[in-house]
């Protein structure tokens, strides 16, 4: 075991964790902040998403352990009220069928945003073809991804 | 019309007004709404405007939870945002719980319309008898009720209480809106309730249970399915940090029940699945099923006769005096369910006996019978709270989970979650299974199908298909040709089988629809022209609505341009129809071939469901089934030594977005009764994508995944 401390959604959090914990299972079973998925466990699905200064990463393979000083962006965080264009787009589109896996989508579409605020399909199925979604959102992942990107602003 | 519910209208001591709908007059004779009263289904109009309904089935993404409420806004005529949805625990006062068959929305669909209607027949009423007008004269709008005359308007909340006094209205005498002409709000687009709780992340998900005290589980079973525990180092496991508990389950045989295994309780998730790294079983194992094994008797089987299970007029004749015969074999392997959400279950056996659930279900009456029986503890003391579902497709319909969630809560005495690894839910599915499809056709002079030969090989267990295994002797081209004949055939398996999105339909449609395609090629004969013409005659009773099938088709096919255009080079335009579950579907599929790498472009649909409740919702499992049915048509789970091959994502691998198509729903709408549309528009996807490859490749898909053919998405 190990204290870390950790900085979520602005706010810092000390957490024991063994070594080994990935950043997810100290978000959910420490620190009860449940927005962050389980899929796969080894990094390929994107379900377990979070932003790390910023960039996507996958949470169930990044040792909590390793992000101390690290500003994480949860779904939680990303904007509570559900404010930010995305989280607007995303339910003026409806996106979500089940929604599991929408956490990780939702971040990884606002990350892309940032740093390109006019993606092309090209620039969507690039950034966004490492989450997974198993009811088939694809289509209007994509019309939402355009319509934040209309939206513009700065968040 | 004749309805065979009854009503109920109550003022409760809040001062609100509920309605409630229920099967059974008898239900009604309490007079304590909260206590007595057994409704299948109630409406809550509260002193502030806000309207509840209560939803009894969980939501899994098919979208009942926005579309019910829809309803009721719709026959009661108040705005979308004042009505909101509360769901049921599993009760039996609500009848039928379950999500599976896309009945959700046929089944409530009159008592949806019957609760709003006749809360507004009542509100009417008081408003028309405190004016004392008439009450043909008053109408409602927005919440309001009016009459136009004098100008007068009443808001809802004002009139619960008079509303309360007014007989309840036969049910048979109301007015159901059922045209898709007469909806204001059914037919719109309208985004889920929930979305902005999935956008902030609130925990929603069953694996979002969290209570104090809480512990987190993991249930290490044999991965050769039903294999026993002799022994297990569970002194060692235990002694591993953050562990509580490590312990062996003796299970029972039953393979959709409590299978034997190992569970470890630690503090958190990854604990108790790092301690398991140090778990070592001796397994005692009964069975090596192997897909290689498969194959060798199914080809044998191929070669005999198998057991007939329908056979009109003279097969043998008609392919003897056929112009020409047609003959091929289709393979489809086994799948997995792979819901995102792999399975969970939280549970908490109290001090008192009772055993509470936070359980993510499809069908949780019949988890309780299983934990009841299991574990010996009456269904009264077992109380099961739903929560959303990360994906179902009939996974969640078996409560495997659940059961073993139960037993490690006993066991231990607190609050547990268990959580299954990825690689759990892969190993131990109830898979959707694999089957072998010999066809032999036979046409006359004017190239119409006049014979069909068709030898089913299946699994199956003491002789009978396994859960998802049949195939109905009924179903077309049964009825559609004079001549016809289906025998099966059963491999014997220990494999978990079970239903998997639209069962069965959803694996041989592609085979029928491709043979289709093969046979109108071989007459030379337009492939839409050929499954009209198909369409447009029946022997006996027709196997599907001949006109509504035939209407899907000739949209999609319209809309898609259909022999109007020239595709271009490399690319190809394939086509299927289908019915399954009340709904029917076609899709026409485009696709670009580069080599054997294809791209699937766009897909145009074509449904027929009666009305379309929400447009969105209705929209969406359309779009997602099309995108479900290429993805699985890449996937395959094999097995070798009585176990499941593959693992995680890594080797079943779900579709990508950049390889997801476009989709272009059209619905033919009606006020014919609603089907759902979890299901129907999977099947037909599979067979529109393969024949379009065929058409821009050349190459005849005749086993799945794709990739057994060379073709790569």
């Amino acid at each position: 075991m190990s204290a870390v401390t950790l900085k979520i959604n602005g706010q810092s959090h000390t957490v024991d964790v063994p070594l080994d914990m990935p950043l997810l299972w100290a978000l959910r079973d420490k620190l009860n902040l449940t927005g962050t998925k389980y899929s796969c466990g080894i990094g390929v699905c994107g379900t377990c998403t979070v932003l790390v200064n910023g960039v996507p990463m996958r949470s169930c393979v990044i040792p909590a352990a390793t992000m101390a000083g690290a500003e994480i962006t949860t779904i939680e965080g990303l904007d509570p009220s559900g404010n930010h264009r995305v989280q607007k787009a995303w339910n003026d589109e409806d996106v979500s069928q089940c929604g599991y896996c929408q956490g990780g989508q939702i971040l990884t579409a606002s990350a892309l945003l940032e740093r390109n605020p006019e993606p092309s399909d090209e620039d969507i199925d690039v950034a966004m073809s490492g989450v997974l979604c198993r009811c088939g959102t694809y289509p209007r992942i994509r019309k939402a991804i355009k319509r934040a990107a209309k939206a513009g602003g700065a968040q | 019309m004749k309805r065979r519910s009854f009503l109920q209208i109550a003022l409760l001591a809040s001062g609100a007004l509920v309605v409630g709908v229920s099967c059974d007059k008898k239900t009604l004779a309490g007079d304590s709404p909260a206590e007595r009263w057994t409704p299948n289904l109630y409406v809550r109009i509260n002193p502030d405007g806000s309207v509840i309904i209560v939803s009894k089935n969980p939501e899994a993404g098919q979208g009942v939870k926005t579309a019910f409420p829809m309803v009721v806004a719709e026959c009661l005529d108040v705005e979308w945002s004042k009505v909101t949805v509360e769901q049921a625990p599993l009760d039996d006062r609500y009848g039928r719980q379950v999500i599976g068959g896309s009945r959700g929305t046929p089944d409530g669909w009159d008592d949806l319309r019957v609760a709003g209607s006749a809360a507004r027949h009542v509100l009417i009423a008081a408003a028309a008898k405190e004016w004392a007008v008439p009450v043909d004269e008053c109408s409602t709008k927005d919440g309001e009720v009016f009459h136009a005359d004098s100008g007068r308007t009443r808001r809802y909340e004002t009139l619960l209480e008079l509303a309360a006094d007014m007989p309840a209205p036969d049910v048979s005498d109301l007015q159901l809106k059922s045209r898709p002409e007469d909806f204001k709000l059914l037919g719109t687009f309208v985004p889920g309730v929930d979305n902005q709780k999935i956008a902030t992340g609130q925990p929603i998900f069953g694996c979002d249970t969290r209570i104090d005290g809480m512990l987190y589980a993991v249930y290490d079973k044999c991965p050769t399915f039903g294999g026993k525990v002799r022994s297990a180092n569970v002194d060692q496991v235990r002694s591993m940090p953050g562990v509580t508990h490590t312990f062996v389950v003796e299970g029972t045989d039953n393979l959709n029940g409590l299978l034997p295994g190992v569970a470890i309780v630690a503090k958190s998730w990854w604990e108790a699945q790092s301690a398991r790294k140090k778990l070592r079983v001796d397994w005692n194992t009964q069975h090596a099923d192997s897909t290689v094994d498969f194959d060798r008797q199914a080809e044998a089987l191929s070669k005999h006769d198998g057991s007939t299970l329908r056979h009109d007029g003279n097969v043998s004749a008609a392919l003897d005096s056929a112009k020409k015969i047609i003959e091929a074999s289709y393979y489809y392997p086994f799948v997995s369910h792979a819901n995102m959400e792999p399975q969970n279950c939280t549970a908490w056996y109290h001090d008192d006996g009772r055993l509470e659930f936070w359980a993510p279900t499809q069908n949780p009456k019949s988890g309780r019978q299983l934990v009841s029986s299991t574990l010996g503890i009456p269904e009264n003391d077992i109380h099961i709270n739903l929560t959303r579902i990360g994906g179902g497709f009939g996974r969640r319909l078996r409560n495997d989970f659940m059961v073993e969630a139960a037993w490690i809560a006993r066991e231990i005495g607190r609050p547990v979650q268990l959580q299954w690894s990825r690689e759990d839910d892969m190993s131990h599915d109830f898979y959707r299974p694999a089957a072998w499809h010999h066809f032999k056709a036979g046409s006359d002079a004017d190239g119409r199908m006049m014979a069909f030969d068709h030898h089913f090989v299946t699994f199956g267990r003491d002789g009978e298909p396994v859960s998802g295994a049949g195939l109905s002797p009924n179903h077309y081209p049964a009825g559609l040709v004079p001549n016809f004949r289906l025998r099966q055939s059963i491999i014997e398996t220990n494999v978990p089988t079970g239903p998997w999105r639209s069962p069965g339909h959803s694996a041989y449609c592609w085979a029928y629809q491709s043979f289709f395609d093969e046979v109108a090629l071989a007459v030379g004969r337009d492939q839409l022209e050929f499954r009209l013409d198909l369409l447009s005659r029946s022997f006996g009773d027709p196997p599907l609505d001949l006109e509504r099938t035939s209407g899907t088709l000739r949209l999609a096919a319209e809309k898609a341009g259909w022999g109007q255009r020239d595709p271009g080079a490399s690319h190809g335009m394939g086509m299927a129809f289908h019915y399954d579950h009340g709904g029917f579907v076609s899709h026409v599929a485009k696709v670009v071939a580069d080599g054997s790498h294809v791209k699937v472009e766009k897909v145009f649909s074509a449904a027929d469901v009666g009305p379309i409740i929400n447009m969105s919702g209705a929209r969406n499992q359309v779009e997602g089934a099309v995108i479900d049915a290429l993805s699985t048509a890449q996937l395959e789970i094999s097995f070798a030594n009585g176990a499941a091959r593959q693992s995680n994502f890594s080797d079943y691998g779900l579709l990508r977005i950049d390889q997801a198509p476009e989709v272009e729903c059209h619905f033919i709408q009606s006020d014919n009764p609603p089907s759902g549309l979890g299901e129907p528009p999977f099947a037909a996807a599979t067979p529109a994508i393969a024949n379009a490859i065929f058409a821009a490749t050349g190459t005849r898909i005749r086993e799945l995944p794709f990739r057994r053919a060379g073709i790569a998405i």
